[in-house]
């Protein structure tokens, strides 16, 4: 038990007894919730044979103030304690409620408006970033001072070479499966030389590059975009500048032209394990040696096929670039904003590619290539 | 002679071939405020958290309130970090969190409390710690470095512990906000008769609120009341209390 209540009309004496602490506020409040103070004039308070810690304080100070409401004159037995003293000093003695929640109206024009404006503001400052990024890199081509070697070099190998494994695998089954499926329907019109067709023209052209940027989108388009956004937290982006160097500098151009140099030699691996792929998969399911598959890929490759795949690869690039580390900038106060940015750097990242794929399909038919 | 509330006996802490720590005792009195120095590396932090639970010594036992935290299992290790409070070098207040929810979360993961009760016991101790009511609703990014050691300490005693540790609380402080600070924590330490361990480098703070001051040298511990520890013959103690600095603030004293 925490209390005993004696009751002589008109005087309620309260003796706090055990560990009014913490731990037992619920408890004790659930308790204490039903007892009525109507009738009494004079409370008396015994405080000796308990342990008060704030929060036990804080409870005693809410049942004070109730029978104090209904009527009640308050007095103390013993001394007050001292954590009692210490909640009151804090809160003021006086009734009132501690802590309002604070009520949010529901404002939905308001909020369209703030939306819109925030969507706006968001544009303008990615082109800005932009912008100046190109500015920045054009400044850099005529002053080769700027490019900064050590710096892209690592870029290069933690986005291209490190990817290598992952990217050649996934080229390697993705080959398998289009010349699985190419086998399959084929087949039926014993047309099983079309599939080394299919398999070339789909991976070179199209396959090889896409699947690559997108794995290096959520590879590296998460990095760029953590990285620089820790940088901010440490507020190490606010020292660069401070030491008069532009984050731009030394963070974002080195990174763009990083991947810009990786992705096109990812590309390549991809595109060559991607026909290896083919080339045993023909094998083991149509018979097909080595020789006849090689001379049948010479055949299907145009002057351009592999070209129009590769020259995608630094457009994706930069774009994986641009929105790893435009989110990265972004990111301000806390740890939250981090991953939701680097969530959006990689969704964009994605969706500009594969925007941008359909934007060159169009234009390579555009001008017959 | 009441039970101290940590002792540390023995303790052995290595990182590789390093040695941190080699035989270090540490005893903490209930009711005192115990100063922890000691030079940059000589591995107050790693002490600290050894304390705390979080780092397993190579040797060693240190008993919190009589258990010795070594060899407690994981549910008996989470019941007693309930009974103390820390706070970090840099406040580590959750950024995502406003300052409210930054002391409610200890609240909703250890007790049961109705909605209204979480509300007004975490605005007491946001209150008490000397802060507006306004900064409760706002973000660690928005607060002022004074304002996060405050919040932190109010974090810290969001489940009413009798003991806290402090690291480095007025590091980073200016004079007037340290002074502060000091004054306050030396009031709750009275009022709620708290056990405080502190790690501090700041002198002012050392001579306006420790008892005792435990001293890390050569991987060892010397600890004695404030009074006598300035009187110890060891360089690097004499080099601490009478330095330069020391005498520049009028503290060295003379009698």
């Amino acid at each position: 038990m925490h209390y005993r209540l004696d009751r002589q009309d008109p005087t309620l004496r309260l003796t706090l007894e055990g560990e009014w602490t913490v731990r037992e506020v619920s408890a004790i409040g659930a308790a204490l919730a039903a007892v009525s103070f109507d009738g009494v004039t004079r409370l008396e308070v015994a405080t000796a044979a308990a342990r008060l810690d704030l929060s036990g304080a804080w409870l005693l100070r809410d049942v004070l103030q109730r029978a104090e409401r209904a009527g009640a004159e308050v007095a103390f037995v013993d001394p007050r304690p001292p954590a009692l003293e210490l909640v009151e000093q804090t809160l003021g003695s006086g009734a009132g409620p501690a802590f309002v929640r604070e009520e949010r109206p529901l404002q939905p024009i308001a909020a369209l408006g703030r939306t819109v404006v925030d969507r706006w503001q968001g544009w303008l400052s990615g082109l800005a970033f932009i912008g100046e990024a190109v500015w920045r890199f054009g400044r850099a081509l005529r002053d080769p001072r700027v490019w900064r070697p050590t710096s892209i070099a690592r870029h290069v190998y933690d986005t291209g070479i490190t990817a290598i494994p992952i990217v050649a695998l996934i080229a390697f089954l993705i080959s398998v499966i289009i010349a699985y499926m190419g086998a399959q329907q084929l087949q039926k019109f014993g047309a099983d030389i079309f599939v080394v067709d299919l398999v070339t023209v789909g991976v070179l052209r199209e396959l090889g590059v896409l699947l690559t940027a997108i794995i290096v989108a959520g590879r590296s388009g998460s990095a760029f975009a953590a990285e620089i956004g820790v940088m901010q937290l440490n507020q190490e982006v606010d020292a660069l500048k401070a030491s008069g160097v532009e984050p731009i500098e030394v963070l974002v151009l080195p990174r763009w032209i990083g991947l810009a140099i990786a992705l096109p030699l990812l590309t390549v691996i991809s595109d060559a394990v991607g026909i290896l792929g083919g080339a045993l998969l023909c094998q083991a399911l149509l018979d097909m040696s080595f020789v006849q598959y090689f001379q049948r890929v010479d055949e299907a490759i145009g002057d351009w096929t592999f070209w129009v795949g590769l020259v995608k690869a630094p457009v994706f690039a930069l774009l994986i670039a641009a929105a790893g580390t435009y989110r990265g900038m972004q990111v301000r106060g806390s740890s939250r904003e981090l991953g939701r940015l680097t969530t959006v750097a990689v969704v964009q990242a994605i969706f500009l590619v594969i925007l941008a794929d359909a934007l060159f399909a169009v234009l390579f038919m555009e001008i017959g290539i | 002679m009441s039970e101290p509330v940590i002792e540390a006996r023995g303790i052995v802490n290595r990182f590789g071939a390093q040695i941190v720590h080699d035989g270090l005792d540490m005893i903490v009195q209930p009711g005192e405020i115990f100063g922890i120095v000691g030079g940059s590396g000589s591995g107050k932090s790693v002490l600290l958290n050894t304390v705390l639970g979080l780092r397993r010594p190579q040797a060693g036992e240190v008993k919190i309130y009589g258990t010795d935290i070594t060899k407690l299992d994981a549910p008996g290790l989470r019941q007693l970090k309930t009974r103390y409070g820390v706070t970090f070098q840099a406040g580590a207040l959750f950024s995502s969190l406003t300052v409210l929810q930054n002391v409610q979360l200890p609240m909703l993961e250890h007790l049961q409390l109705d909605a209204r009760a979480l509300d007004e016991l975490a605005m007491l101790k946001v209150r008490i710690v000397g802060l507006p009511p306004e900064a409760a609703a706002k973000y660690p990014s928005q607060l002022s470095g004074g304002m996060i050691k405050r919040a932190a300490l109010a974090r810290a005693l969001a489940l009413d512990p009798g003991l806290l540790f402090l690291d480095e609380p007025t590091s980073g402080l200016d004079p007037i906000s340290a002074a502060a600070f000091d004054e306050l924590l030396v009031g709750l330490q009275r009022e709620l008769a708290l056990t405080v361990v502190m790690i501090t480098h700041d002198l002012d703070s050392i001579f306006r609120t420790c008892n005792r001051v435990g001293v890390i040298i050569d991987r060892r511990m010397v600890a004695a009341p404030l009074a006598e520890i300035v009187e110890h013959p060891h360089p690097w103690i004499q080099a601490y209390f009478h330095g330069d600095r020391a005498r520049r603030f009028g503290v060295v004293h003379g009698t």
